[in-house]
């Protein structure tokens, strides 16, 4: 059923010491770095553009085509930034990829910049997580001292400085143009588009923002060619893929596969459901992305895959919940979430998280009604679509969804009698 | 911007270029290029719902209320799109509220999602009654809540500054005011904080909202977050009588509405005006407006008793009579001479120049209650005069302008709607601004300008060496569209007008001059100067005066042919003697450029009439002070300095205050002389008649002296007057007092450090009349330079120290 594995974004995390430059390069590192800047810019483009790559963030924007959008010979600078600002619930694949492998990044960070003409690149970290932001420092130092940052980059002529940037602890930064702000040292809330980054981004320049798992994925496409990157994953979300396991399961954690692996396959390498307690619901990319139950164990994990299904695949952080876990409870604790990390910009956002908290709170507490229902769909519904950024659409997906699958649960509440939260049994 | 009315012809409209054409609810309506569909629609006739979009703010989109349904090259976008971010398309399809349910629902979502935390207090809010969100929530929301939660609460109010208050539940967070101060006025004091529901506007700790255009927030809060201290619970909107009025304070003339209730002003507000001063008014204009009704205000004549030598409350019979009386005696000893003050309508500055030639027989009258100088009336009534908004600089002129040199002038100080206009301009990118003065100043900021800095008095020969030092700024000045703007205080400065016209010569730029107060430009006019006639006629042209002499019906040759004294002139002939009798309008004679010359010429002169509102420096002297009306209870006009006539009719009718010119009509009558002034309305006619007449030109040749240096212990004076300050416009007014700057000197470190002085410390500043003693704070100015504020707090310049811009002082270290 599962195919024997090749690791390839995860291949040296097994490795002692694997986080220093001694390691990465025994291991093949900075070989596709030396390739790349023998190459023309724009043949780095077409390269990424044929490989198919897709953006890991969420959105599964081609990432090839997001470089080619930066307008050359415009006269300004222009500027690489890395989203590690990795906050979704249940997410946990970037820093673990910039714990173990951080030089990955900072390779593809370098061909990146090459490929699209930037000199300055920043990497926007969260703020919570200070041992990777050491990590990655520490591997930038070791780039620098190696030459692989700085002036004249390996003598190909090609500068770039590269800057690890903590967050201050805010959601709303992992939305592109917020952490723009935010990096700009302003108030990290997303901007009007157009215009888009990749005119008018960080400081007003041409600017790509993508993910680390994105970005770490370029040395091995540089290396191993667009077609045997193609060769793994499926026609139009080719490549392999970190899937972050958490929750009910044997064993939680990072599974690399390629993508448009299910999850039935993926529980086969976690060691299946912990305690053997049936699987009742799951997200198959965080917190943001309406839920699955059981039904969907066979739907392939890729950006066509989940999205037939009625879902995302996001960021591939699947958290499986067993049927001990109430779906109202989980909702509420998601939503409780949404509504402390709501950046207070535009109204369905702000309010309707504030409103749909309280009366999942109400209703988990046993004081719902059957119309409270109806008011968190409708309530659903005027945020969907309606905000200003895709933060409110994320939140009430597992609100929409919750009551799709489960609205037994949801009436269960309303059932003024009971004594025990609906759905916390089995 | 042409709108199809006719369905049935939507294939024949033509498309302009630059435009575009859309459907908008089925009907086609052509647009230009880059027009917010919001605007578009509202054109149409469509008004969607808003909070967040203003205007003149740039898009925010944040509130999410004007949500509408469009459609792209066929295919319609899965999302309702907000229209004040979105801009018209060619071909685009887009339904409003009125033909989508699904964009109704939108708008009536957000509508209940804005509601929730909103607290029920209109009954109390200042805004009830004006409020959009009252407004549009009954016409686009539901008409009950489902809300049945908590709502979430926040103290009462917080003071951000003296004057503005901020109710912070009530706040809809548009971000209207926190715009506002970053974009247009570059105050960015308030700023948003926290986040989500928690989300509020604030302002740092010690740093309130000390923004001399804060009141702007409150009028486009869209709510009642946002309120003043001057207004809050005084009135209910729909209680309020709404008057258009011109405010008279500065020389902008700016549009404003004013409110009030039972024959009392309770409030007033930015009239809309493009062409001047758009949606906006600075605080002065909006605050203080309660010297009108504060309670030693004359209502009654007074006439000094013979006997007991104080001044008692007399009838106007008896007023007029002794004052005619007074002053024919006077006119028929040594003369009478006119001060009437820089704060008149053109109406009754008007009279003020007839009666000076008709019923006094003289051209002894001069408007400028301020330094001045021969230089500045021969520039004025050379050149400023003559021009208008049809061949001068106008807002609009700035705005497009390529480049501006501001001499001697501090926009935001002393027009603070130029300053906005200049910053406007600036932050397009398009204009580039020179300001030649001392320091940099939050205006030379905030308009991205640069400093072209030198000693006080050298301003004329830093003019005189641009082409040399400067030639930049030259080549900017010399592009089509240019400005230079001159400010008041460059009368004090020898041959700065010289330089100036020399340089518009040059470059081809054309010269704006700024005067700080509402009534100078109209006076100037109508001729309250010594050497004009109105309408800009030489006093010494014997063709005007016949003119002027035919249209007044008076006989010919009886107006005097020879240029009068100015103010200082007329001072010091009064203190000598030379002068029986002086006519004073609203002077302050603290304001005059030497005040102890002021006093002891009002005690010389034997007879003192005094045309004012309350007791000011002069009422002691007089020995007839005859009540008149302040602005909101008379009507008339005043000449903004672009030369725009800026009309506005009476705000509160009938309370029996008479404006200047029907006093001076009907003293004149006690004098057998006609004005012909009896009303604003009869004056505006009689100067009408006259029209305008020929310019005369000027011979501007005023050597620009060199400066030298101070001398040990001593440094060269830089001074003008703060917007906010101790004007007696602004009297009766706390919160709005407590707005001003800070109240400190301002020197160069390293000439701090020669004086012994420390930024924080004290310094005392000195003259042989007096000494002040302030603190001090170092900024960049030139060496041997100490600024002071002319009029601010205890920092009396003229009064205390007798000195002006650019006179030595004194320096020395100081304690408090």
């Amino acid at each position: 059923m599962v195919d024997p594995l090749t690791p390839v974004l995860t291949k040296r995390w097994t490795e002692p010491r694997s986080w220093t430059i001694e390691t990465y390069e025994r291991t093949g590192g900075y070989t596709a770095l030396p390739k790349a800047l023998k190459a023309h810019p724009d043949q780095l483009i077409q390269q990424c553009k044929d490989s198919g790559l897709r953006g890991r963030g969420g959105a599964g924007f081609p990432t090839g085509m997001k470089w080619g959008f930066i307008p050359q010979g415009d006269g300004k600078p222009h500027y690489l930034v890395i989203n590690a600002d990795e906050g979704e619930p249940g997410t946990c694949k970037d820093i673990p990829t910039m714990m173990a492998d951080p030089h990955s990044l900072i390779e593809g960070v370098i061909i990146t910049s090459y490929a699209i003409r930037a000199n300055f690149a920043a990497i926007y970290v969260r703020g919570e997580v200070l041992h990777c932001i050491r990590r990655l420092n520490a591997a930038v130092r070791e780039a620098y001292a190696k030459g692989y940052l700085g002036k004249d980059i390996l003598g190909s002529g090609f500068d770039l400085d590269v800057v690890i940037h903590a967050g201050a602890g805010a959601y709303i930064c992992g939305e592109e143009t917020a952490l723009l702000d935010s990096l700009e040292g302003r108030r990290g809330q997303p901007r009007l588009k157009p215009p888009f980054p990749a005119t008018s981004g960080l400081y007003a320049s041409p600017t790509v923002v993508n993910n680390v798992e994105t970005i770490a994925s370029v040395p091995f496409i540089v290396n191993g060619g667009a077609d045997w990157f193609r060769e793994m994953g499926r026609d139009r979300s080719p490549g392999p893929k970190i899937y972050s396991l958490s929750g009910h399961v044997t064993r939680p954690g990072q599974y690399e596969a390629p993508m448009g692996t299910t999850l039935r396959q993926l529980l086969d390498m976690a060691g299946g459901m912990k305690d053997g307690i049936p699987l009742k619901f799951w997200t198959p990319g965080g917190s943001s992305t309406p839920l699955f139950t059981a039904e969907h164990l066979d739907v392939p994990l890729d950006f066509e895959g989940a999205a037939e299904a009625g879902s995302m695949l996001g960021t591939t952080a699947l958290q499986i919940f067993n049927e001990t876990v109430s779906v109202p409870w989980a909702v509420m604790k998601w939503t409780e979430f949404y509504k402390h990390e709501s950046c207070g910009k535009c109204t369905p956002c702000r309010e309707g998280t504030y409103w749909l908290v309280q009366i999942l709170q109400r209703m988990v507490a046993g004081n719902g009604t059957a119309s409270d229902i109806d008011t968190l769909l409708d309530v659903c519904d005027n945020i969907l679509g309606r905000s200003f950024c895709a933060l409110g659409d994320g939140a009430v997906s597992p609100i929409t969804s919750g009551i799709k699958y489960f609205k037994d649960e949801f009436l269960a509440l309303c059932d003024q009698n009971s004594k025990v939260l609906a759905g916390a049994n089995a | 911007m042409t709108i199809a009315p006719d369905k049935s012809t939507t294939d024949d409209i033509v498309v302009p270029e630059g435009h575009v054409k859309l459907v908008i609810d089925g009907e086609t309506v052509v647009a230009p290029k880059g027009e917010l569909l919001i605007r578009t629609a509202e054109r149409l006739g469509t008004v969607i719902p808003r909070f967040c979009d203003h205007p003149l703010l740039e898009p925010a989109g944040a509130c999410r209320q004007c949500l509408v349904e469009v459609e792209m090259g066929g295919r319609p976008m899965p999302k309702p799109q907000a229209s004040c971010t979105m801009t018209v398309a060619d071909g685009m399809v887009v339904k409003t509220q009125l033909t989508s349910p699904v964009a109704d629902k939108a708008q009536q979502g957000v509508m209940e999602l804005l509601l929730i935390n909103h607290p029920l207090d209109c009954p109390i809010c200042d805004k009830g009654g004006e409020c959009p969100l009252q407004n549009q929530a009954i016409a686009h929301g539901r008409s009950d809540s489902r809300f049945h939660e908590h709502k979430r609460t926040f103290p009462k109010p917080i003071n951000i500054s003296t004057q503005v208050l901020l109710d912070r539940e009530r706040c809809v967070l548009c971000q209207r005011c926190t715009r506002f101060s970053a974009q247009i006025a570059g105050d960015p004091f308030i700023e948003l904080l926290e986040r989500g529901s928690q989300q509020q506007i604030g302002v740092a700790k010690e740093k309130p909202f000390q923004s001399y255009f804060s009141g702007n927030t409150i009028q486009i809060c869209p709510v009642g977050a946002l309120t003043s201290a001057a207004y809050r619970f005084r009135a209910r909107p729909f209680d309020l009588v709404s008057t258009p009025s011109i405010c008279e304070h500065c020389s902008s003339g700016c549009a404003e509405r004013t409110d009030w209730r039972r024959g009392k002003v309770q409030r007033k507000l930015a009239g809309d005006d493009p062409q001047v001063n758009e949606e906006w008014i600075c605080d002065k204009g909006r605050f203080a407006f309660r010297y009108a009704t504060t309670g030693d205000r004359f209502t009654r004549p007074l006439v000094r008793d013979a006997e007991s030598g104080e001044l008692r409350e007399s009838s106007w019979t008896e007023a007029l009579q002794v004052a005619a009386a007074g002053l024919t005696a006077a006119r028929d000893a040594n003369g009478v001479g006119v001060l009437p003050g820089g704060r008149l309508t053109v109406e009754d500055a008007y009279a003020y120049s007839k009666f000076a030639r008709i019923a006094l027989h003289t051209n002894d009258i001069d408007f400028r209650a301020r330094p001045h100088s021969a230089e500045e009336l021969e520039f004025l009534s050379g050149t400023t005069v003559f021009t208008n908004p049809d061949n001068g600089v106008t807002f609009g002129g700035i705005e497009s302008a390529p480049a501006a040199l501001l001499v001697a002038f501090e926009p935001e100080e002393e027009a603070p709607i130029v300053f906005l206009r200049l910053r406007k301009a600036a932050r397009k990118g398009t204009t580039k601004v020179f300001h030649l003065g001392q320091f940099t100043t939050p205006a030379v900021e905030k308009t991205f300008g640069t400093l072209l800095a030198c000693v006080p008095g050298a301003e004329a020969n830093a003019l005189n060496a641009l082409p040399e030092h400067a030639s930049d700024v030259v080549d900017l000045l010399s592009k089509p569209g240019a400005v230079i703007l001159v400010g008041e205080r460059a009368a004090v400065i020898p041959g700065a007008f010289t330089a100036v016209a020399r340089l518009a010569e040059r470059t081809g730029a054309k010269v704006a001059w700024i005067p700080r107060r509402a009534g100078e430009r109209g006076a100037l006019a109508v001729g309250a100067v010594p050497n004009l006639l109105p309408g800009g006629r030489h006093v010494a042209n014997a063709t005007a005066r016949t003119e002027v002499e035919r249209t007044w019906g008076v006989e010919e040759g009886s107006l005097p042919a020879t240029p009068g004294r100015d103010t200082t002139g007329i001072l010091e002939a009064a203190a000598a003697g030379q002068l029986s009798g002086l006519v004073v309008g609203g002077v302050d004679p603290f304001d005059l450029p030497d005040p102890r010359l002021a006093e002891k010429a009002l005690a010389a002169a034997g007879f003192v009439v005094s045309l004012e509102l309350r007791p000011s420096g002069v009422t002691a002297y007089a020995d007839v002070v005859l009540p008149i009306a302040p602005a909101v209870e008379k009507a008339g006009s005043y000449l903004n300095w672009e030369g725009r006539h800026r009309v506005f009719g009476t705000t509160l009718e009938g309370t029996g205050a008479l404006p200047d010119c029907r006093v001076l009509d009907t003293l004149a009558v006690e004098m057998d002389a006609d004005l012909f002034t009896q009303t604003p309305a009869a004056s505006a006619a009689d100067l009408a008649r006259l029209g305008e007449g020929a310019p005369s030109g000027s011979s501007l040749n005023v050597a620009a002296p060199l400066v030298s240096p101070a001398g040990p212990g001593k440094a060269v004076l830089a001074t003008w007057h703060r917007l906010i300050g101790n004007g007696s416009l602004q009297v009766d007014e706390p919160h709005l007092a407590g707005t001003a700057r800070p109240v400190v000197a301002k020197i160069a470190e390293t000439t701090a450090a020669q004086f012994g002085l420390t930024s924080g410390g004290f310094v005392t500043v000195s003259t042989d009349r007096g000494a002040i003693t302030l603190p001090v704070e170092t900024d960049d100015l030139p060496e041997g330079v100490i600024w002071l504020p002319t009029n601010s707090g205890d920092v009396t310049v003229r009064a205390t120290l007798g000195a002006g811009h650019g006179s030595i002082v004194s320096v020395s270290g100081g304690t408090s």
